[in-house]
C-alpha cells in the first residue's frame, strides 16, 4: 500500500528529513540498477536529499566536528583542502590546471590528487574545497549530462550542465558542503566556463582561479593573459601560474595537472612536477639576468661612441 | 609555531653530532623568505636551533648570545653543552607565565675535562617553558616534528660515522618537511665533529 502511494507521489527532496520506512530506501529501483552507489536519487534520478544528523542545526553540528573552512580548525576531523586550480578562454579554446596537493592541517596528505574530474569527453570540472563533495558531485554531474544526451539526441551545453550543479548545491545550501568548481567545456557556442560555488553561485567568465593559492595564480595569469595566445604559450601561462602558486602557497604544489579543452574535446597535456618546473624557471631567470649584465655592455658601446 | 613555521632536527654519531633545520620562514599560508636559519652557533663544538615564532628567534638568540658572552668573561672558559642546555631551560622559564613560542634543540661535543677525559656527544631539547630533555638518539621540534620523529625512528642507527650521519640527517629532514605544509623551502645542515664544522646548504623542495 505505502509503495503505491510513493509512487505516485511527486518526489520530495526533504522526505529523508522526516524519517521514512528504512526498508522503502532499498526496495527502491534507483538504489540497485544502473544508479547503484547514487542511493539517494529517486526513480526518475532525482535527487532525493540525503542522510542529514538528526539535530536541529545540521551545519553547525557539522562545523563542530569538522574543520570545514576554518571555522573550527582544532576539530577532530580535517577535511581535505587547500588547493590551486585555473582556467582560461582564449583564441585556441581553453586551458586548465591544477596542483596536486592535499592537506589536512599542515599535513600533506597526498601530492598525487587529479584534481580535474573528466566529467565526459567534452567537460571537464576542477576540485576546490572537499574533495569528496566536489567528487561525488561532479560525477554526478556526468551521469545527468550523459541521460541529457540521451533523452535529448544532442550534448548538454556548458550552461545547462553547470546550471544542474549549481541547482544541487543550492539545495543544500547552508548544510556544511564545500566546493569552488570550474565547469570548462566546448559546446555549440564554442569554450566556455562556468564558476559555480558551494553557496550557489554561478559565474560565466573568460578567467577563473579558485582555491588557497588563486591569487598567486592570478598574478602570473593576469600578466600574461591575452585572447590572441598560441595553444603552446597559453599551456605554459596555465603551468607557470600552478608553479607560482605551488611555491608561495603552503597548501598547493607537488605536481601540476594540464589540460586543453579543444573543438573535438578535451585533450591531457601531461602532469609535471612543480618543484622541478621551479629551478628550470630559476634557473632559466639566472641565465637571463646573466645575458643581461652582459649584452647591455655590448649594446651601450656603439652609443656611446656617437655621442 | 604555526604562524611562521620551520623545523628542526639534532643527531648523535660517533664523536660527531649533527644539526639540521629547514628555511623557511612564512606568514600562514604564505611563504615570506626561503632564507631564514634558525641554527645558530655558540663556538665551534656548540649549535642549537630555535624553531617556533620568528620573532622570539632573534630574541632569544640575542638575549642567549649577551648571556653566553657574560658566561665566558666571567668563567674565562668557553660553556659546555650542558651547561648551555640549563642557561636556555632558566631563560625559558623566566618567562614561564608568558612564554618564548619556541622549542629549541641544542647539539654539541664536549671538551674532554681531566674529570672526563672520554666526553659522549650531546644533544638536548626543550619544550616553550624550559623542561629539558637529552635523548641518546635524535632531537626533533617544529611544525614538522611528528613526521621527523617517524623518519628519524626509521632511519637512525647507533654509532655513524660523519658522512653517513650527514646523509642520515639529511635524509630525515628532507623527507619529513616534504610532508609538513609549513616547513621547508630549503634546508641547511651542520656536521660537528673535534677537527671542524661542516655546513651544507641542501636543495630542497621548493613547494
Amino acid at each position: 500500500m505505502n509503495s503505491v502511494l510513493t509512487q505516485i507521489q511527486p518526489s520530495n527532496p526533504h522526505s529523508r528529513l522526516e524519517g521514512e520506512d528504512e526498508f522503502e530506501q532499498y526496495t527502491d529501483s534507483a538504489s540497485w540498477g544502473s544508479m547503484a552507489g547514487f542511493g539517494n536519487l529517486n526513480r526518475t534520478g532525482g535527487v532525493m536529499g540525503m542522510d542529514v544528523p538528526r539535530v536541529s542545526n545540521p551545519s553547525a553540528f557539522l562545523d563542530m566536528h569538522t574543520d570545514n573552512m576554518s571555522a573550527n580548525p582544532d576539530a577532530k576531523i580535517k577535511i581535505a583542502h587547500g588547493t590551486t586550480t585555473l582556467a582560461f578562454r582564449f583564441k585556441g579554446g581553453i586551458i586548465v590546471a591544477v596542483d596536486s596537493r592535499a592537506t589536512a592541517g599542515s599535513y600533506i596528505a597526498s601530492g598525487t590528487v587529479k584534481k580535474v574530474i573528466e566529467i565526459n569527453k567534452f567537460l571537464l570540472g576542477t576540485m576546490a574545497g572537499g574533495a569528496a563533495d566536489c567528487q561525488y558531485w561532479e560525477t554526478y554531474l556526468g551521469m545527468q549530462c550523459r541521460l541529457y544526451e540521451l533523452r535529448n539526441k544532442e550534448r548538454i551545453s556548458v550552461a545547462a550542465a553547470s546550471k544542474i550543479l549549481s541547482n544541487i548545491v543550492y539545495q543544500y545550501k547552508g548544510m556544511g558542503l564545500s566546493m569552488g568548481t570550474m565547469v570548462c567545456g566546448w559546446d555549440k557556442t564554442g569554450p566556455c566556463i562556468f564558476y559555480v560555488d558551494d553557496d550557489g553561485q554561478r559565474l560565466k567568465g573568460d578567467l577563473f582561479s579558485v582555491g588557497s593559492g588563486s591569487t598567486f595564480a592570478y598574478g602570473v595569469l593576469d600578466q600574461g593573459y591575452k585572447w590572441d595566445l598560441t595553444d603552446e604559450e597559453a599551456q605554459e601561462l596555465g603551468r607557470r601560474s600552478i608553479v607560482a602558486a605551488g611555491h608561495r602557497d603552503a597548501y598547493s604544489g607537488n605536481t601540476c595537472n594540464l589540460f586543453h579543452v579543444k573543438q573535438e574535446g578535451w585533450d591531457f597535456i601531461g602532469n609535471y612536477d612543480i618543484n622541478e618546473l621551479w629551478y628550470e624557471y630559476e634557473n632559466k631567470k639566472k641565465a637571463d639576468r646573466e645575458s643581461a649584465t652582459a649584452a647591455p655592455a655590448a649594446a651601450a658601446s656603439p652609443i656611446a661612441v656617437d655621442q | 609555531m604555526e604562524l611562521n613555521g620551520g623545523s628542526v632536527v639534532a643527531m648523535i654519531g660517533k664523536d660527531c653530532v649533527a644539526i639540521a633545520s629547514d628555511l623557511r620562514l612564512g606568514n600562514q599560508a604564505v611563504g615570506v623568505a626561503s632564507n631564514f636559519d634558525k641554527v645558530f652557533p655558540v663556538n665551534d663544538k656548540l649549535y642549537y636551533g630555535l624553531p617556533g615564532l620568528a620573532t622570539d628567534v632573534y630574541t632569544l638568540k640575542e638575549h642567549l648570545r649577551f648571556r653566553v658572552n657574560m658566561y665566558r668573561m666571567k668563567e674565562e672558559r668557553e660553556i659546555t653543552p650542558k651547561t648551555f642546555t640549563h642557561l636556555v631551560s632558566s631563560t625559558l622559564y623566566e618567562k614561564r607565565f608568558g612564554p618564548f613560542f619556541i622549542e629549541p634543540v641544542v647539539a654539541g661535543l664536549p671538551t674532554a675535562t681531566e674529570l672526563d677525559p672520554h666526553p659522549k656527544p650531546f644533544i638536548s631539547t626543550m619544550d616553550t617553558i624550559g623542561c629539558i630533555t637529552t635523548p641518546k638518539d635524535f632531537a626533533v621540534a617544529g611544525t614538522a616534528q611528528d613526521k621527523l620523529y617517524g623518519v628519524a625512528e626509521g632511519l637512525w642507527e647507533p654509532d655513524l660515522e660523519p658522512e653517513d650521519l650527514f646523509e642520515t640527517i639529511s635524509q630525515t629532514l628532507l623527507n619529513a618537511v616534504d610532508r609538513d605544509a609549513l616547513s621547508g623551502w630549503g634546508a641547511v645542515v651542520h656536521i660537528i665533529t673535534h677537527k671542524e664544522v661542516i655546513t651544507r646548504t641542501l636543495r630542497a623542495r621548493m613547494d
